[in-house]
């Protein structure tokens, strides 16, 4: 038969404009930054831009500033007046969406084809979102006037950078909270650049801060006394460290950590439909989903035909330039990522399960790795229960309705799962057994403002989105019971 | 003609339905105010903790699949029982709490009452926590509250009776399973309300409840990896709280004290919110 080539189609990086050097932005402005550190194009390892490495000090200057502005301007300012802030924010993205979506697939390695429909988009929706909360408040579910928390502080991954900030910060200043938030180490950019949309809107100083650096910085944040509620999403195993680390403190938190989902095939599938959602499960933003169908179930009349069609589907999965918009599996973000990726899929390899990939090209530099799933997976292997954070897929056989759900559910995590049947009583049977806080049924890896995201079990405390995420940065005045 | 000599009763833990001594084969002794004797309490071992465990982990998902209609009927049958020992309750929280009869008979029915307050929340949970969401596409996407799982509860030293059954009953009438440890001052009401709830019909191990030393029994509480949320309403020191959440954080438990009125949020609290989402389309 014959095909096509696809001709590059390159997406032009001229919108946007990179500084040489960034500081933080606190109190409105941006600051000059003492120590720097590089930001990589990881498709390329060009260097970006020179980000700032924050301090113990510019923490304390950021929290200091979110709450003189939370004292004197935002706590007392009218939902209305911060539900207009919100909206302006979120129209001010729309406008510069390209912008955004450009930096984005620039710093974080992902095809231009997910920043622009996906990220950006979904990012101002969630300031549109919860612009129409802030005078509402009543209604969230607490009771009347709720109150907020005070000074929040953020910090967030780099796999949808600009997406977890609008995921932080939108309902944070809904709710009259203001905010100090740590971008990830590797994708700083589009949150600087979202300081400067901050400004376009004028919102009040000091009531969105960010403070770029790594780890360290992060930690500064989490143990300032001045912090009243944190929010988090990141890996389980630091999680965990902050929650150690506020436990002897009244401090709420939010965290949205590791997941491990199992994406389970029933016999009475529709299979060409489902071949799509196993790829858009795994392979979407190169597997760097904490909720990614990194665990495929299949029933096992099934397995073969659909391991079959699933290889055919892989290999016309275009690999490279991020800023292509024919590209679907971008660059793997940092050197970092890319070795644990293989640490895991060698694990794989020396447990005995069976590895194959596609035929592919990759670009000689930057990071890059092959869409790849293990067949002949046990439920003990490493790539069975630890989050790989990339292309790679871990497939499974089941007999019975009852096995999937057991083999489904053997992992400390449990943030989504995915369910493939025509039967609808059996999806709902699915639904309710498997431990997890997203289940998509005859779909995968779907977003949306209104709807609660996070998990069960080690994924993570509490929900974002929806009313239930609103919650998350209130605190509420109690109901009381008659017989008091 | 001599006055009767009383039949005494020998307060056990409640595990699994039955009425067990610890395994450790430890009491510890009561008296009253006045230095007379009232009773020898079990004090409860890390390993009754983790039979309790089991038992509450091998009951949870068959009440968390009774309808909410069942669990609310069963609850209700327990604030009738109680409400037919009144005098019972009174005459240990009198004795125990230093208080008048009449102010124990006012707390026990005030317990009676809360119970009945929280049994009629079953059903309505989902009305109040889930929702329909509009997602911006061909999605018909839904939230529903579920249970967690397995909690532990330290209940308050005061108010043993009424503090106890908030820390029970908001728990399990979600379909969550529960092990409590009740007042160490007080046991007495909660072996009671032990009794009470053993001649329900609710199903055994869905809630045991301990006696014991809260310094030596929450710690283990905390660190216990098949125990998904605990309510420390009981646990005052600052530094025992801290320890709780840094052994906690080992499997994110969910943690949590409460003051103030009862509100849904103590149900809620022990609940998670599931997002379900699938296509329309034909």
């Amino acid at each position: 038969m014959r095909t096509f080539e696809y001709a590059p189609a390159l997406e032009s990086r001229s919108i946007v404009t990179i500084g040489s050097e960034y500081g933080h932005f606190i109190n409105g402005s941006f600051t000059k930054g003492r120590n720097h550190f590089p930001t990589l194009d990881p498709s390329t390892e060009e260097i970006l831009s020179q980000i700032a490495l924050g301090s113990v000090d510019e923490v304390d200057a950021a929290v200091d500033s979110a709450r003189v502005a939370y004292e004197s301007i935002w706590s007392k300012m009218s939902g209305r007046d911060r539900g207009k802030y919100l909206y302006r924010i979120a129209r001010i993205m729309q406008e510069r969406a390209r912008e955004f979506a450009v930096l984005e697939s620039l710093d974080n390695g992902k095809p231009i084809r997910e920043s622009r429909d996906v990220d950006v988009p979904l990012a101002a929706a969630h300031f549109f979102y919860h612009a129409g909360w802030a005078d509402k408040l009543d209604y969230a579910g607490l009771g009347d006037s709720p109150h907020p928390h005070g000074v929040a502080g953020q910090i967030i991954p780099w796999n949808f950078p600009l997406l977890m900030l609008s995921w932080k910060i939108a309902p944070a200043l809904a709710a009259g909270n203001t905010v100090v938030l740590k971008p990830a180490e590797t994708t700083s950019l589009t949150a600087l650049l979202f300081a400067q949309v901050c400004q376009q809107a004028e919102l009040p100083a000091g009531v969105v801060n960010i403070v770029t650096g790594n780890g360290q910085t992060g930690a500064a944040l989490v143990n300032h006394p001045g912090i009243d509620k944190i929010a988090f999403t990141g890996s389980t195993e630091v999680g965990k460290a902050i929650a150690r680390a506020i436990a002897p403190t009244s401090i709420k938190a939010t965290l949205e950590l590791g997941g491990k989902a199992a994406n389970i095939v029933f016999d009475d599938a529709p299979i060409d439909e489902c071949v799509e959602g196993i790829v858009n499960g795994i392979f979407f933003n190169q597997g760097h989903v904490c909720c990614a169908g990194s665990r495929l179930l299949l029933q096992e009349n099934i397995a073969d035909e659909v391991l079959a069609k699933l290889k055919v589907r892989m290999a016309k999965i275009r690999v490279g330039n991020p800023l292509d918009k024919n590209t679907d599996l971008g660059a793997i973000n940092s050197q970092e990522q890319l070795n644990k990726i293989h640490e895991l899929s060698n694990a794989g390899d020396a447990e005995g399960a069976e590895r194959w990939s596609p035929e592919c090209e990759l670009p000689g530099r930057g990071y890059w790795f092959r869409p790849t799933i293990f067949t002949g997976v046990t439920q003990a292997h490493r790539i069975a229960q630890e989050e790989i954070f990339g292309p790679v897929l871990s497939v499974f056989t089941f007999r019975t309705p009852d096995e999937a759900i057991e083999k489904a559910n053997n992992t400390p995590y449990g943030l989504s799962a995915g369910i493939w049947s025509e039967k609808g009583s059996k999806i709902l049977w699915a639904s309710q057994k498997l431990k997890a806080g997203v289940i998509w049924a005859n779909t995968f890896n779907k977003f949306d403002p209104a709807s609660p995201f996070g998990g069960y079990k080690e994924s993570g405390w509490g929900r974002e989105g929806g009313r239930h995420g609103l919650m998350a940065y209130l605190r509420g005045s109690e109901v009381g019971v008659e017989n008091e | 003609m001599s006055e009767r000599l009383e039949v005494r009763k020998t307060y056990k833990l409640y595990i699994n339905g039955a009425f067990p001594r610890s395994e450790s084969g430890r009491t510890y002794e009561l008296r009253s105010e006045d230095g007379s004797f009232i009773a020898n309490p079990c004090l409860a071992s890390r390993k009754d903790l983790r039979d309790a465990v089991t038992a509450a982990r091998a009951a949870q998902s068959g009440w968390a699949n009774a309808t909410a209609y069942n669990r609310g009927q069963i609850l209700y049958r327990i604030a009738e029982m109680m409400d037919g020992r009144i005098d019972q309750f009174a005459r240990e929280i009198s004795l125990l709490d230093g208080i008048s009869r009449k102010e124990a008979e006012m707390e026990v029915r005030a317990a009676t009452d809360r119970w009945v307050w929280y049994a009629g929340w079953s059903d309505k949970l989902g009305a109040i926590a889930g929702a329909t969401n509009p997602v911006s596409g061909p999605f018909y996407n839904f939230t529903i509250p579920e249970p967690l799982g397995v909690v532990g509860a330290i209940a308050p030293e005061r108010k043993s009776l009424l503090g106890l059954i908030d820390a029970i009953a908001p728990v399990i009438l979600s379909g969550n399973t529960v092990v409590a440890l009740a007042s160490t001052r007080a046991p007495l009401p909660a072996i009671t309300l032990a009794e009470v709830i053993a001649t329900s019909d609710l199903p055994k191990g869905v809630c045991n409840i301990l006696t014991g030393k809260r310094g030596e029994l929450a710690p283990w509480f905390a660190s216990h990896m098949d125990i998904d949320g605990l309510d420390i309403t009981g646990v005052e020191e600052p530094s025992l709280i801290a320890e709780i959440k840094v052994s906690g954080a080992q499997n994110l438990k969910r943690i949590h004290s409460f003051e103030g009125h009862p509100s849904p949020q103590r149900i809620l609290a022990f609940m998670e919110s599931k997002t379900i989402w699938h296509p329309i389309g034909v």
